[in-house]
């Protein structure tokens, strides 16, 4: 009796299955074929010589991890990953702090700022923007003789026009500047989303407690918000590691001056010039393993101390 | 009810951006290639009629016509043609007899169906797209062959050299060295591999000098007569000493290094790749030379071409008293039509300058496997060498031809005058420079080569490193583009 009811509710349970599996496969075959297959295909092509010169297919001859060791001996890549990291640091830490203060403002009721959903559109405006057509804005409005620097001699702050694209700190600090403007209005909503979700009640107890609202930011909301908070370092760190259009738009692809501003991704894609599938291959494995321990250090670090 | 409309809009905004990514790559999609399939043969006499009567050049059609009545009947009837951009496809629908506009896409030459695939050339589109298709195109399916398609010349030996080859030669098309005797030399050289065969034509000549603005030259050097402002510009030497004394009058001599960069290049003694070894020649390194003397003397700068701060000189604010460049440049790109600019007052004039050097071009190359040989070698014939058409193409469209002999008829034409050279007659000149130019010395890579040497050099020019780091990157550079070379 007792195995004929068990054994009912299994095929129920395998006919629900059915459906989950159903609802499932167009994800799965989609990431099979798009990104499953090209990741393992990847890797795979990274241990072989393959590119083309001219019309000419060198290649692929299986060469170990040749392509490894010419990239990892090379001391460009480490250059290529510290400007990478200067320019996400650039634009992360005004990104992070900007949005803290707005998602605290807007999620706090004792402000009642007015027309938030108007704020909170305006400041996520940026990110609609394609990254390429806003680097080419930037690349014009600082040029050489474009209006920044007009402005800035007939303000009489400049004698001569400032070359922000042949330095490597402004070039720099503009590429962050960009992140910056463009991805600040999404870490708002997500941080306000995670703001919202703690209970109000702990915010007036705190009150009743006597809490300043220094206290109330730290002790209570700070805590709270740790998981957000470290989904969108992750996810921003990834985003940083792969910042391309940017700094590719606005130096022309160059990562002028003296590659400078030359990111890992910049350096990727020159591989592709000329099919360079192998060396592209073998930059895109140690990519990955860098955001995987990366990413991995970030999210043990940061929940560590978890004992709430 | 307001919230679901804002995220609405906003998740549609955020879908449409992904997916305008997507939209660039679809450009070659454009390529009508399968649906011809059902068409009829051309019957073969329709079509060597069609052929003959539409060739006017009696020299180059009458010899070949019986040979075209029998090879006609077997070809194909798609002709394929893979470009990047309107230029030939607006130069053929004008100029060549016979040719019947379908629709944007498509043409008609007698009952062979014309289709247009155009690939833009950027992020390197169009080359990447004929890399794909040129190696097979032998075993293509008759419709989908490419018969035609055209080339630059910074790239134009990466297809003429190509092994195997995928750019039949003019004897493989039956051209005869004769057909094309009245052209520039120059224009051969770029498309001859490296046995010498030619395999490729061009009607444009390219030649360019140094467009210099007048008021400028009468205040400074006291004349605007072309032939007396040579005497200031005729070699480097005389050219840096005339930038100094263009500065003390507040002018820059050039808008940037970059704009003599093709006048060095084009005269370097030896190629940049020498078998698998990058060299970098002497006249290449003169360059680097004076343009840094001009940089540091901030007698000129060092904007890339083609940007906002480049062409500030093409008004009279912009105080720069020279633009090396072709015909085109002069004709479409200094904003003639512009009210206020120096072209729009017909204030410009064009002598030699220092070196003789060309800019720009397209070539034509029938490609190894089309099924329409015969066609596609009349096409090549009638665009790049019948004087009648060629003389149609510069009287439409202001191109530059390659045929010395009509160059030399329209320089002595002395009721030609261009507007915005004030009058000038500018054939002489264009003639003479493209008898000079020698384009013997261009090697496979010089497209990577000259684009990875002026980006590195320009941290040089601008102090940001010195000439060895600049070096440095360059070979960075170049190793990234051709792994296979070495220094």
């Amino acid at each position: 009796m007792d195995g004929g009811k068990k054994k009912k509710g299994n095929s129920n349970v395998v006919k629900y299955n059915k459906w989950g599996y159903i609802f499932l496969a167009p994800f799965i075959i989609v990431y099979a074929v798009f990104q499953l297959v090209p990741f393992v295909s990847t890797i795979y092509y990274s241990f072989f010589e393959n590119y083309r010169s001219g019309l000419k297919q060198i290649g692929p001859n299986f060469i170990g991890l040749e392509n490894y060791h010419a990239l990892l001996a090379n001391a460009d890549i480490w250059k290529y990953t510290e400007n990478t990291f200067v320019m996400w640091i650039l634009g992360f830490i005004p990104q992070i702090v900007v949005s803290l203060l707005l998602a605290a403002w807007f999620s706090d009721p004792s402000l009642r700022i007015k027309g938030q959903r108007f704020f909170k559109t305006v400041i996520y405006l940026p990110n609609l923007i394609m990254a390429a057509a806003f680097a080419m804005l930037f690349f014009t409005l600082f040029a050489d003789s474009g209006p920044i620097n007009s402005m800035l001699i007939q303000a009489g702050i400049l004698a001569e026009p400032y070359k922000f694209m042949s330095n490597t700190g402004s070039a720099r600090i503009l590429v962050g500047f960009m992140n910056f403007l463009m991805w600040f209005g999404n870490t708002t909503i997500l941080l306000l989303a995670g703001m919202m979700g703690i209970d109000t009640s702990l915010f007036e107890a705190a009150e009743v407690d006597g809490a300043t609202a220094t206290q109330i930011f730290w002790r209570i909301t700070m805590p709270l918000l740790r998981p957000i908070f470290v989904f969108v370092l992750i996810t921003s760190l990834i985003g940083g590691l792969q910042m391309f259009d940017v700094p590719q738009i606005l130096t022309n692809g160059e990562g002028q001056p003296d590659r400078t501003t030359m990111t890992l991704i910049m350096y990727l894609n020159k591989h592709l010039f000329n099919k360079n599938y192998g060396m592209s291959g073998a930059l895109s494995v140690v990519l990955l393993i860098v955001t995987g321990i990366l990413s991995f250090a970030v999210y043990k670090f940061t929940t560590k101390q978890e004992s709430y | 009810m307001k919230k679901k409309i804002v995220s609405i809009l906003l998740t549609a905004a955020m879908t449409a951006t992904l997916l305008a990514g997507c939209g660039g790559t679809a450009a070659d999609t454009a390529a009508p290639a399968a649906d011809a399939g059902a068409e009829e043969a051309a019957p073969a006499d329709d079509a060597a009629a069609d052929t003959a009567a539409a060739t006017d050049d009696a020299a180059a059609a009458d010899t070949a016509a019986a040979a075209d009545t029998a090879a006609a009947g077997d070809e194909g009837s798609v002709l394929n043609i893979q470009c990047w951009n309107e230029e030939f496809k607006s130069r053929v629908t004008d100029h060549y007899p016979g040719y019947e506009k379908v629709d944007d896409t498509t043409g008609k030459i007698g009952d062979v169906t014309v289709h247009w695939i155009i690939t833009p050339t950027d992020d390197n589109a169009y080359q990447n797209h004929l890399d794909e298709i040129l190696p097979t195109n032998e075993s293509a399916a008759a419709d989908d062959k490419v018969d035609i398609f055209l080339v630059e010349a910074d790239y134009a030996l990466k297809y003429v050299n190509a092994d195997p080859a995928v750019a039949m030669s003019m004897d493989d098309l039956g051209i005869a060295a004769g057909d094309i005797a009245d052209q520039y030399k120059y224009t051969q050289d770029i498309v001859s591999d490296s046995s010498g065969a030619l395999r490729g034509l061009s009607w444009q000549a390219c030649s360019a000098g140094l467009i210099y603005n007048r008021d400028i030259a009468k205040e400074v050097l006291g004349t605007e007569e072309p032939d007396k402002v040579q005497d200031f510009v005729k070699d480097w030497a005389t050219f840096n000493k005339t930038a100094e004394d263009l500065k003390k009058a507040g002018y820059f001599v050039e808008s940037t290094v970059n704009d003599s960069y093709r006048v060095y290049s084009n005269n370097v003694s030896s190629p940049w790749v020498d078998g698998t070894t990058v060299k970098i020649d002497p006249n290449i390194e003169k360059w680097v030379e004076d343009s840094k003397a001009l940089v540091d003397a901030k007698e000129t700068n060092t904007y890339d071409l083609w940007s906002d701060d480049w062409n500030k000189g093409f008004y009279p604010e912009g105080k720069v008293f020279a633009y090396f460049g072709p015909a085109w440049l002069i004709n479409f790109c200094m904003a003639a039509d512009t009210e206020g600019s120096v072209a729009n007052a017909g204030r410009w004039g064009l002598c030699v300058g220092p070196q003789s050097f060309f800019w720009g071009g397209t070539w034509i190359c029938g490609a190894v496997g089309t099924d329409n040989p015969t066609l596609v070698k009349d096409i090549m014939l009638t665009m790049t060498t019948d004087k009648a058409v060629l003389k149609e193409i510069v009287e439409k469209d202001s191109d530059c031809v390659n045929s010395p002999s009509l160059l030399a008829e329209l320089a002595a034409d002395t009721s030609f005058g261009s507007k915005i050279l004030g009058g000038q007659n500018p054939y002489q000149q264009l003639a003479d420079g493209a008898e000079k130019v020698d384009m013997s010395k261009i090697s496979d890579y010089d497209q990577g080569c000259n684009e990875s040497f002026q980006a590195a050099m320009k941290d040089y020019f601008e102090g940001k490193v010195d000439y060895d780091k600049a070096i440095a990157n360059f070979q960075t550079s170049v190793k990234e583009k051709y792994p296979e070379l070495s220094f």
